[in-house]
């Protein structure tokens, strides 16, 4: 601070934390506070807000533990409640395609860092770039259009024999979330390719090539000296992924099933549809609990600092 | 343990840039050979190659006398020490040290043992659980050599990693990787292009110009006897002088000067080519008067003082600069700028050679 | 070997861009087909009605110029605020700053539907109705973040005695700022302020629940793709996408030719220097 008002004396000073100010309260801090502070009174009509039904109560996050449902996991009944069941799917399914772009993007990063000459490496980063410029809903709008019953994908298949009859991919061959698995996949890969790419291609290349002649394999020359070196862009890109998928309402509303269900999906509802803006800020604030959880549970796990995820 | 190496006939192309060309060398077993040249000569190449990080493009190499064609770097027994030493940072020193053996999958007793045991060779017990991070200069140069002989390697090969050391320390590894590769007798091939390194610490020494290995020889034989212009000016200072080879006898040649005519041992295979006289600085010798042969009158010019020796600039009457190294014997006088002097140098060690390099 | 797994590589790369944009020419493709279901097949003929009856939706004009209105006010309130904040954390260490700058990345984690209802909240509650403007300032608040990452990495390498230098000349503080660390930040500010406003366009859901009854381009997408589907969304995006690739190429281009440029300029002071020595020789 001192050095700040040093620089460029008390106005701009002055200004540079006014501006800053507006940011973190207006923006960020107060409605947090809010979210919070509403998700804890009744959803009430507008004559009884400040009256004395308007109190604080729990009742917002007990409609998460309301309406137990049967459903099973690996086989296993259970139940459990509806709203319970769809954060936990949402979690898992989240996971899943983090997992899925981390594999599909670690060959490429290395690939683009490592292999490619630098004189095609601008031009293959450009066109990664141009569907991500595409917007989101147009991403999963596509594969919309392909996983149609009567899209290409069916009629190609049947075409090459492949399968005899069409299949409803939209419903699920898996699982119920099979086809927005594939749309999140597709969205959000690129979130994980930057970040790695970015942390391999600081590795010094005698790394590599001192592992090589001391005698490791490719494998182990991956495991032992770019996956820890890539540790960072890995955290980076896991925490984007899934935060994005979790959060995702675009993708989860275009290539829905019939039995799937997606958090978003839920809150959406409340807010938009039931209107229970409290209820929404309640499973607001479950979103916000999971965000730190898993941002906490990767730095821990990955034993990286919150900038080196949020490069 | 240690083996050979050959380079047969080797040349690498990158497009149509030509980095080492035709290059024959037969390196012994247990030797400390040592590639010198200028940056961008081919002396990175050949290692490379010969480590397996580059295919030669003609030729073949040999270790061990095994054809190494087709051999991938962690198939070859080779261990790098790289330039900048490419220490795993996320490693302690015993895991680094250890890498070679744990990729073999040997079992991690018996890695730690090795490399403690190794950590005592190169004179650094105690260091094992250090980081990379945490180690000097000269510390991490020792580990990386004790990473490089844990895979028992035949042929050591280094790309100049004294180079980012400071002077003192940089001498006194010299010392020390000559004293590893005594106990040791692994053969090393070092690649360097400072030549005080190479000369102090090599068996042999091959000096390479524009991907051509010049001159391999003994250090003392490249220093005294240089085959050409390009030799002796790379590896040491050289006085030149321009001219034409006149009469020869008994191996010397009178050598007309537009400063005057001199006497030198002629190099063999000068046959017509453009030749110059070579005389290194301390081979000068001031005097007040010249002498029976070989005497240029001068106007001393700047005066260096080093400490151990003093270097004298001078101008000949006839235009050509020349510099002598005077030793500081501690009580001598040192001449004026301006003063008018002879310098002269003896015969048998002024040399006429060829005035380019092979290419 | 490495031959071969140069060529791993490059089949992997080819496969992977095949992935990345056959989707997109699937969707666009089905933009001409004369079929009342967006699809590639079967395909019924081709026709340029969807562009027609697109161009003729007013909705999507409005929410046209809406998306660009709100990217606009986003990029110039995300931009100061972005600079200011790096500007005061990379002037403070310890404990405040490791708070400041949690603070100020939290929102590029949080989910979109959440930061979007704490904005609707939060405004709600001092009596300011939903609407674009909310959109703008819930973007705001993780679009800022961005700005502020890309000038505190700019200003690492940044060195303060210029400014030193500067105010030991005589220059005032306001002068040291436009002189000495706005030019130094300047593509730093360039990048953030584009990256705000992709950002803001290709926002969705902080917009869906703060947007009140007004339309950007996405939502539009949405409901459309919600409810009856007809191909006029493919036209949509076929145009969205040919924008994109057309300034793809011209950047590219440009990037070729600044490239060779900067070759030319090297071959020419080699010349020179070549020529130079031999002058001297």
């Amino acid at each position: 601070m001192q050095d700040l008002l040093r620089r460029y004396g008390a106005t701009l000073t002055g200004a540079f934390v006014v501006l800053t100010a507006f940011w973190l309260l207006a923006l960020v801090i107060l409605p947090n506070v809010t979210l919070f502070e509403s998700s804890f009174r009744y959803y009430l009509p507008v004559v009884d807000i400040g009256g004395p039904k308007d109190v604080y109560t729990l009742a917002n996050y007990q409609k998460f533990i309301n309406n137990p449902v049967e459903t099973s996991f690996l086989g296993i009944p259970f139940t459990m409640p509806i709203h319970m069941i769809t954060f936990f799917n949402t979690v898992i399914f989240s996971a899943i395609v983090t997992v899925i772009t981390f594999v599909l993007s670690y060959p490429l990063a290395y690939y683009l860092a490592k292999m490619v000459s630098p004189a095609s490496l601008p031009t293959l980063i450009l066109l990664l770039f141009i569907p991500l410029w595409v917007s989101e809903a147009l991403r999963a709008f596509a594969w919309y259009i392909i996983l149609t019953f009567n899209g290409p994908l069916n009629s190609s298949l049947v075409g090459l024999g492949l399968l005899d009859s069409p299949i409803r991919w939209q419903n699920g061959v898996v699982t119920a979330y099979d086809a927005i698995v594939i749309g999140l996949v597709y969205t959000y890969v690129l979130f994980m390719v930057f970040p790695i790419y970015g942390s391999i291609q600081s590795l010094d290349r005698n790394q590599i090539e001192a592992a090589e002649d001391l005698g490791a394999k490719w494998w182990q020359t991956h495991w032992r000296v770019v996956l820890p070196h890539a540790k960072p862009g890995i955290a980076s890109g896991c925490v984007m992924v899934f935060m994005l998928s979790a959060g995702s309402l675009l993708v989860p509303t275009v290539l829905p099933s019939t039995r799937s269900n997606w958090f978003t999906q839920t809150i959406q509802v409340l807010m938009l549809e039931s209107q229970d803006w409290n209820s929404g800020a309640a499973y607001s604030f479950l979103y916000i609990l999971l965000c730190t959880v898993v941002v906490t549970l990767v730095m821990w796990l990955f034993k990286v600092k919150l900038s080196d995820i949020a490069k | 343990m240690s083996a050979g190496v050959e380079l047969d006939d080797v040349s690498c192309d990158f497009g149509r840039f030509r980095a080492v060309d035709h290059v024959n060398v037969s390196i012994r077993p247990g030797e400390f050979f040592s590639f010198l040249g200028p940056s961008g000569c081919g002396k990175t190449t050949i290692l490379r190659m010969i480590s397996g990080f580059q295919e030669p493009s003609e030729g073949a190499i040999r270790i061990g006398g095994k054809d190494m064609r087709g051999q991938r770097a962690n198939q070859r027994p080779t261990a790098l020490i790289f330039q900048n030493l490419a220490l795993f940072p996320l490693m302690p020193v015993w895991e680094n040290i250890a890498f070679g053996l744990e990729v073999r999958g040997e079992d991690k007793v018996r890695r730690r043992a090795r490399a403690e045991e190794l950590l005592r060779l190169v004179d650094l017990p105690g260091a094992a659980d250090k980081m990379i991070g945490q180690l000097s200069g000269g510390q991490k140069q020792r580990v990386a050599i004790a990473r490089a002989l844990a895979v028992e390697p035949s042929v050591m090969l280094l790309d100049e990693p004294l180079s980012a050391l400071d002077l003192k320390l940089r001498q006194h590894m010299r010392a020390e990787l000559r004293g590893i590769q005594k106990r040791t007798g692994v053969t090393f091939i070092y690649i360097t292009h400072d030549q005080g390194e190479a000369l102090a610490m090599s068996d042999r020494v091959g000096v390479m110009s524009q991907g051509r290995l010049q001159q391999v020889a003994d250090p003392r034989e490249i220093y005294n006897n240089p085959v050409n212009g390009f030799v002796a000016g790379f590896v040491g200072e050289m006085n030149r002088l321009t001219g034409e080879v006149g009469q020869v006898a008994n191996g010397h040649a009178v050598f007309g000067t537009p400063h005057g005519t001199f006497r030198a041992r002629l190099a063999p295979g000068v046959n017509g080519a453009p030749v110059k006289l070579y005389v290194r600085p301390e081979h000068m010798v001031l005097s007040q008067d010249g002498g029976s042969e070989n005497s240029v009158p001068v106007t001393i010019g700047d005066i260096a003082f080093e400490g151990n020796f003093i270097t004298v600039s001078a101008t000949a009457d006839t235009g050509a600069d020349l510099t002598a190294e005077v030793r500081n014997d501690g009580i001598g006088k040192l001449p004026d700028r301006g003063a008018k002097l002879f310098m002269h140098f003896d015969a048998d060690r002024a040399i006429i050679l060829p005035d380019e390099s092979k290419a | 070997m490495h031959r071969k797994r140069n060529l791993l590589g490059h089949l992997y790369m080819g496969a992977f861009l095949f992935y990345l944009f056959v989707p997109l020419a699937i969707m666009g493709g089905a933009a001409f087909n004369d079929s009342r279901l967006p699809s590639v097949y079967p395909w019924k003929g081709w026709t340029g009605r969807w562009f027609a009856e697109l161009f003729a939706d007013q909705v999507m004009w409005t929410s046209f110029i809406n998306t660009i209105l709100v990217a606009l006010a986003v990029v110039a309130l995300a931009v100061p605020l972005g600079t200011a904040g790096a500007i005061l954390i990379n002037s403070i260490s310890g404990k405040v700053r490791g708070a400041l700058y949690g603070l100020m990345v939290a929102p590029i984690l949080m989910p979109g539907a959440v930061i979007g209802i704490s904005t609707l909240l939060f405004w709600n509650h001092a009596n300011v109705p939903p609407g674009l403007h909310l959109s703008v300032f819930g973007q705001v608040s993780y679009i800022a973040a961005f700005v502020m990452l890309l000038v505190l990495a700019r200003l690492q390498s940044f060195d303060p005695a210029l400014e030193e230098a500067a105010l030991d000349l005589g220059a005032s503080h306001g002068q040291v700022l436009r002189r000495i660390l706005l030019p130094h930040l300047a593509p730093a500010l360039g990048a953030g302020a584009a990256i705000a406003f992709f950002q803001s366009i290709e926002n969705f859901n902080v917009t869906l629940f703060t947007r009140g009854t007004s339309n950007t381009l996405t939502v539009y997408v949405f409901s459309k793709v919600r409810s009856g589907i007809t191909p006029t969304i493919n036209a949509l995006a076929l145009i969205l996408i040919s924008v994109t690739i057309v300034c793809a190429i011209w950047y590219e281009i440009a990037r070729r030719r600044a490239e060779r440029r900067a070759l030319l300029l090297e071959r020419t002071a080699t010349l020179e220097s070549a020529a130079m020595l031999e002058s001297a020789a």
